[in-house]
């Protein structure tokens, strides 16, 4: 369905430029309608919805369990966020107690998340500016994430390993030797990538200065994540409204306060350097214990006890068949997903069935700002404002 | 009344500010959501942006409930943050079936617009003084609101 934009009397020199769906800078299916004069841009548009799959009707017609394996197809750069996002906001509507362990097995996957995230986002960020080796690099890192994420769920990207109560299976052994083999090396690769931008001329110039969006406007228009601590609001959900144990960690939150697409790209690597930190906190003091919280009407039995014990037969048997029922009831609960505030908003009409499960995507209202970036500027930096707000259309079309 | 909802410190000043913008207020697993009639929603939502102490000036989200086949059947939700005292509110909405329509909260908070317009092309709710109201994820000639409770799992067919 065509988007135009409306065309003014006597100012018919102005060229509209349909950019996308299938353009390789828009970072998925994302079309830009933009009126050019010359070569700047006086107004823009954005459409959306190509990738748009129904999920939260779906979620309703599934039962709780069921549902995790769909937030991992939201946001496909970070699956485990979905799933944290998803089993902390079902937790807090059951009101359950995850074990110890779970909540650092978590924590230590989701930054191992962020770092993949921000590897995607910075390789196809610099190639979109025509800094091309970058790519192969952070590439060449985030493979070693997804054998790690391979190695533990058995998926390389729809892990689904989070489950409603805890984690779906024990970690394999020597699993923290190989997560501690890629962190010890990985600032040194850091080190790397930022040796190739961080003060090359040709990606000064093309960032700095640029897409700048002020402290008032960004928490106007509802931008959240790293874009918001590039425009100086030091807000964390990690550090500000702690979750599934982030209270037990020690790390800084980095920000800038130049607000413009340079801002937002040193901030993102900051960030990588800091869940680097927690990762390693996360392994050397990961606690002992069960995966698994102690509620056999909601979590899964294992294996064993199923086949030898009537009641872990019937617990099992209720909750495949039926699932569980929460109480009656409403619960929001937000995360830090790489991108910003991704929140489960979720409401219980006590049947095992959501009655109503909407997600906050934090790249749905991060694409608001956009138009606020480029109107008035090139059109070359349209592709470099895209790319430093970090969207999935996964997510933003769900 | 439980505790959370009488120390609630932006609904004892909502009230104070007016008294009858909220209808009913619930407090759930320490989370407080307000019922607000629709014709006070917008004074309340500029009180509770602007008031010192309180400054919900981060709109996190807007969606809609559907209550179908109860009346009145819609429900809009706000979920505001303040990023000054970190509290989080939750706002609730009641439309009618017959003609759902509800002031939009776009002067507000700006962040609104693309929300707005996802409820619109969802729910099929109005909103009145939106400055862009159209479909957004759904094609423009697309028939019926999908996440209606009355509109099939699969779709028409």
């Amino acid at each position: 369905m065509p988007v135009t934009l409306e065309r003014i009397p006597g100012q018919e020199e102005k060229v509209s430029l349909n950019m996308g769906p299938q353009h390789p800078s828009t970072h998925g299916v994302l079309r830009l309608v933009l009126e050019l004069d010359g070569e700047t841009v006086v107004k823009s548009l954005y459409d959306i919805g190509y990738l748009h799959t129904g999920f939260e009707k779906s979620f309703e017609s599934k039962t709780y369990s069921q549902d995790i394996t769909m937030t991992d197809r939201m946001d496909y750069l970070a699956p485990l966020s979905n799933n944290l996002g998803f089993c902390l906001s079902v937790e807090k509507l059951l009101d359950l107690e995850i074990p110890p362990k779970a909540q650092w097995v978590r924590v230590l996957l989701t930054e191992l998340t962020r770092i993949q995230s921000h590897l995607v986002w910075l390789g196809t960020h610099a190639i979109d500016i025509g800094a091309m080796s970058v790519l192969l690099y952070c590439f060449r890192e985030r493979e070693e994430i997804l054998k790690i994420f391979e190695m533990v769920s058995g998926q390389r990207m729809m892990t689904s390993y989070f489950r409603i109560g805890g984690l779906a299976l024990e970690p394999p052994l020597g699993w923290l030797k190989r997560v501690k083999a890629f962190i010890d090396k990985f600032p040194l690769r850091i080190d790397e990538y930022e040796g190739l931008l961080t003060k090359n001329p040709i990606w000064l110039m093309r960032t700095q200065g640029v897409g700048a969006v002020s402290a008032q406007d960004a928490v106007a228009i509802g931008l959240s994540g790293p874009s918001l601590r590039g425009s100086g609001v030091k807000w964390d959900l990690r550090k500000n409204q702690p979750y599934s144990s982030y209270d037990e960690f020690d790390f800084d939150v980095p920000t800038r306060t130049e607000g413009d697409v340079y801002a937002r790209y040193l901030v993102r690597v900051a960030e990588m350097r800091e869940s680097v930190g927690i990762v390693r906190q996360a392994m050397d003091g990961m606690p002992e214990g069960p995966i698994k919280a102690n509620a056999p009407h909601i979590v899964m039995p294992d294996r064993e006890s199923m086949k030898n014990s009537i009641e872990g037969l019937i617990y099992h048997f209720k909750i495949v068949t039926e699932g569980f029922h929460p109480p009656i009831g409403e619960a929001y609960q937000a995360i830090e997903s790489p991108r910003g505030e991704l929140g489960f908003y979720i409401v219980s009409d006590g049947s095992p069935k959501p009655f109503r499960c909407h997600l906050r995507a934090p790249s749905f209202a991060n694409l608001q700002a956009l138009p606020k970036m480029i109107e008035g500027r090139l059109i070359a930096d349209v592709v470099a404002c895209i790319g430093s707000i970090d969207i999935v259309l996964g997510e933003i079309d769900r | 009344m439980p505790d959370d909802l009488e120390n609630n410190a932006a609904l004892k000043k909502l009230r104070e500010f007016d008294p009858d913008a909220v209808e009913e207020a619930q407090s759930f697993r320490g989370e407080v959501s307000l019922s607000v009639r629709a014709g006070h929603l917008i004074r309340a939502c500029e009180f509770l942006r602007d008031a010192p102490g309180l400054a919900f000036k981060f709109l996190v989200d807007v969606t809609a409930l559907d209550y179908y086949p109860e009346e009145p059947r819609f429900q809009t939700v706000y979920h505001l943050l303040s990023l000054e005292t970190g509290a989080r509110l939750r706002l609730k909405v009641r439309v009618p079936g017959d003609d759902p329509r509800v002031d939009s909260v776009v002067p507000v908070w700006p962040a609104a617009n693309a929300f707005e317009r996802e409820i619109y092309d969802m729910f099929g709710i109005q909103f009145h003084g939106h400055p862009d109201l159209r479909r957004i994820l759904l094609p423009e000639d697309w028939q019926g609101h999908p996440l209606r409770k009355d509109y099939p799992i699969e779709g028409y067919r």
